[in-house]
């Protein structure tokens, strides 16, 4: 697997008044136990839960950072680095390796200059090997969120990416 | 009056396959035609048989519409609503008979043996509107309960009803209720456990979709019970439709008095809250899902004490799941003894069942306690597709194990499950035929909950992963008969040893596959072969050569480039560039590859 590396920050001031203005919502109902669905609020308003936006939950609900992190890191559905409006995903089973997929995967991430498990700066597309899909008869096969395009050669890696406006 | 009711299933399973294109296209033909005073049409909870769906059910005939789309609303509006002509051809194929006439839905296989306690509401009234489940009895107990029975009163009756958890190990209800009720506090805590984990289990995502104000009601009777006047449901964040009923449930109930400050007069307050589960099976363990709602990392805790004594944020608390609610406020209304006529003696009323896998009528059943497999499977799942052969029925999902087609008539209760090495567990029923192999289906169970296990305690952690790789070794070929004795032995060892329910009852699916299937293990440690033909390193694809006609159409699909041969003549597969996908014996058009 291809390096992870930390997309820049890029979040708002509106996002972040957004932010704060949920968690004064929330610490409002003077409950205990705010914790997770601080962190769902967050994810809503980001896509993701980067280091900075941590720090914002710790700092509103007087905890530590070490606290914020390890709830994040439990549940499967937080998570710490950004996903694209489009998920890429190509198959690097066997099958699909063998046909070709490596070459797909290698143009997808030349065109969009990113690596596996990274995302574009404009936050439109992420890219994710996979296991293998089970179609290995459509071999190679990639996947755009729900679509799923077979035998597709590194030459169509554009014209489907173009398939996707905003 | 309407002269006309159209209910549209509005779960889960429907609206995935578009249900609500259809409820507005219904909508929308019914306003068109400006007959909004005579024809209703509702949106309601699950029906129960997802295989058919969408379904759409039509009042007074009870004309049973099932994979309705789109494109059938107009014929169905216009022939059936407009002309009085019910649309055959679109009903569901059970309810018509051979002379064309309709039976009732109750007379067909799937519905026959049915019977609806906790789902009695789902598929019959909007889930969105209190009145209608007020119109059906609803809050009426909890009416009952607040100005005529001491909590005493109401512990007697659900003790007496011998109610058990429906979620699990099957503890007595009222006996949770009684630990709770009896513990010293000035706050106590009413929770309930939707955070449905058990890959194949869905009741209690239909029961929030379908009825949510029951369960809504009968935390209002527990917490009378128990001297509580807070719950908290705790929900899969991944169930929003159950999640979006729920919060117009709590409010709807808080406009009409039912949740709040003096409820039906009295000095009983009650109120509710929402917490979304953020993706943790272990969460669905009692001292975990506390420990979530906290706020914390899901992490289960030793007990003693229970939560009865000390649980949510250290107070008194009970916790049980969705469908035991659900049949509270039916025993508070027509008594203890009528529940206890249902089932069997230790196993009192009605159990909810998802069937899945190789079965014909995928989707919920609700059936008496002691209904035997066979007639699960048989008479109202309709049996395995395409004439398989039946071989295993695996229930309660990671925490159970799989039944053995010998055991077929089992009559289905808490204690004949646990007896033949299995569980009720939430209530999954995955039914599997010939083509499935049971060390890959244990293998399947043992990487969930190792992906599950949240690492607190040392034998589920390390314990799980080192089993799963035990049975690697055995689907790969290369496990010694030995090794069979180590992983039983292993077992044994994370059962007795893990903190809790996860970690003492992920072994199972193992235990009962190698105790009901040895041959099968053995068959891969001893002669290197899955006879059901489904782990891949041991699978070899082979040409027949009289059968091959040398039509070069599997060497031209084979994504190895593993098959070659001439024209016309039998193809060979060269087995150190096969990779096993199998494309050749799909395309093959003369049945000459073969799994050896």
């Amino acid at each position: 697997m291809a390096k992870k590396i930390d997309v820049p920050f890029n979040g708002t001031k509106e996002q972040e008044e957004k932010l704060r203005a949920e968690l004064a919502q929330l610490k409002k109902r003077g409950d205990n136990g705010l914790m997770i669905a601080a962190l769902q609020k967050a994810q809503d308003i980001y896509g993701y839960l980067p280091e900075a936006v941590q720090q914002i939950i710790a700092d509103e609900l007087g905890v530590s950072l070490a606290e914020v992190y390890g709830v994040a890191t439990f549940y499967a559905q937080f998570s710490l680095f950004p996903k694209g409006r489009y998920k890429i995903g190509v198959c690097l089973g066997t099958a699909c390796y063998v046909k070709g997929s490596g070459d797909v995967y290698k143009k997808i991430c030349d065109t969009l200059k990113i690596e596996g498990g990274q995302c574009t700066d404009d936050l439109k597309f992420s890219l994710d090997a996979t296991r293998c899909i089970g179609c290995c008869g459509l071999a190679p096969v990639m996947t755009v969120n729900d679509d799923v395009y077979g035998k597709v050669s590194a030459e169509e890696v554009e014209g489907i990416l173009a398939k996707y406006g905003d | 009056m309407f002269r006309s009711h159209i209910l549209v299933c509005g779960g889960t399973g429907c609206t995935s396959g578009n249900s609500m294109k259809v409820y507005d296209a219904l909508v929308d033909r019914v306003q068109k035609a400006g007959l909004e005073n005579e024809v209703h049409v509702t949106k309601t909870g699950c029906f129960g048989l997802c295989a058919y769906g969408p379904i759409m059910i039509v009042y007074p005939e009870g004309a049973f519409y099932s994979q309705v789309k789109v494109e059938d609303v107009d014929e169905i509006f216009n022939e059936h609503i407009v002309k009085g002509r019910i649309v055959t051809r679109l009903l569901y194929k059970e309810t018509v008979g051979e002379d064309g006439s309709i039976k009732a839905l109750n007379d067909t296989n799937f519905y026959k043996k049915q019977h609806r306690v906790a789902l009695r509401n789902c598929g019959v009234i909007n889930p969105e509107k209190i009145e209608e489940y007020i119109a059906y009895d609803g809050y009426e107990a909890l009416g009952k309960v607040l100005t005529e029975m001491t909590p005493q009163d109401v512990i007697d009756v659900i003790l007496k009803s011998g109610l058990r958890g429906r979620g699990g190990a099957g503890f007595p209800t009222g006996r949770k209720w009684q630990f709770a009720k009896n513990s010293v506090g000035n706050k106590k805590y009413v929770c309930c456990n939707a955070d449905e984990g058990d890959p194949g289990a869905f009741m209690d995502r239909s029961i929030l979709e379908g009825d949510p104000h029951a369960v809504i009601e009968a935390m209002a009777i527990a917490a009378y019970a128990i001297g509580a006047d807070q719950g908290y449901i705790y929900v899969r964040a991944e169930y929003p439709i159950a999640v979006q009923r729920l919060t117009i449930a709590i409010k709807q109930a808080r406009e009409y008095g039912l949740l709040g400050k003096n409820i039906f007069g009295t000095k009983f307050n009650f109120d509710l809250d929402i917490r979304l589960g953020a993706g943790a099976f272990v969460c669905g363990e009692e001292t975990a899902l506390m420990t979530s709602i906290e706020g914390h990392r899901g992490e289960p805790r030793p007990r003693p004490p229970f939560p009865a004594v000390k649980g949510l944020f250290g107070k008194p608390t009970i916790l049980n799941n969705v469908e035991t609610y659900a049949n509270v406020p039916q025993i508070i209304l027509k008594g203890a003894d009528w529940f206890a006529s249902m089932g069997t003696e230790k196993s009192r009323g009605t159990k909810v069942f998802a069937l899945g896998g190789k079965i014909h009528n995928t989707g919920l059943v609700e059936i008496p306690m002691g209904t035997t497999m066979r007639e699960i499977i048989y008479d109202i799942g309709g049996g395995c597709p395409n004439g398989k052969k039946f071989k295993a029925a695996q229930t309660g999902g990671p925490s159970g194990g799989c039944i053995p087609a010998h055991l077929i008539d089992t009559p289905i209760d808490y204690d004949n499950l646990i007896k033949i090495g299995s569980m009720m567990g939430s209530g999954g029923l995955i039914v599997m035929d010939e083509d499935n192999c049971m060390v890959d289906i244990a293998k399947f169970f043992l990487e969930f909950t190792v992906d599950e296990s949240c690492g607190k305690c040392t034998p589920c952690r390390i314990g799980t992963k080192r089993l799963y790789e035990m049975l690697c070794k055995v689907t790969d070929g290369t496990a010694t008969l030995e090794d069979l004795d180590k992983m039983e032995e292993l077992c044994y060892y994370i059962k007795e040893n893990s903190l809790c329910g996860l970690g003492q009852t992920a072994p199972n699916p193992v235990l009962s596959t190698l105790h009901y299937f040895r041959d099968e293990y053995e068959a891969h440690v001893r002669d290197k072969r899955c006879p059901a033909g489904v782990c891949k390193k041991l699978l070899r694809y082979q040409i027949v050569a009289d059968k091959c006609k040398g039509c070069t159409l599997c060497a031209r699909n084979c994504p190895a480039g593993a098959i070659t041969g001439t024209v016309k003549e039998p193809h060979v597969i060269d087995q150190s560039k096969c990779i096993k996908c199998g494309v050749c014996m799909e395309k093959c058009r003369f049945g000459a590859v073969i799994k050896a």
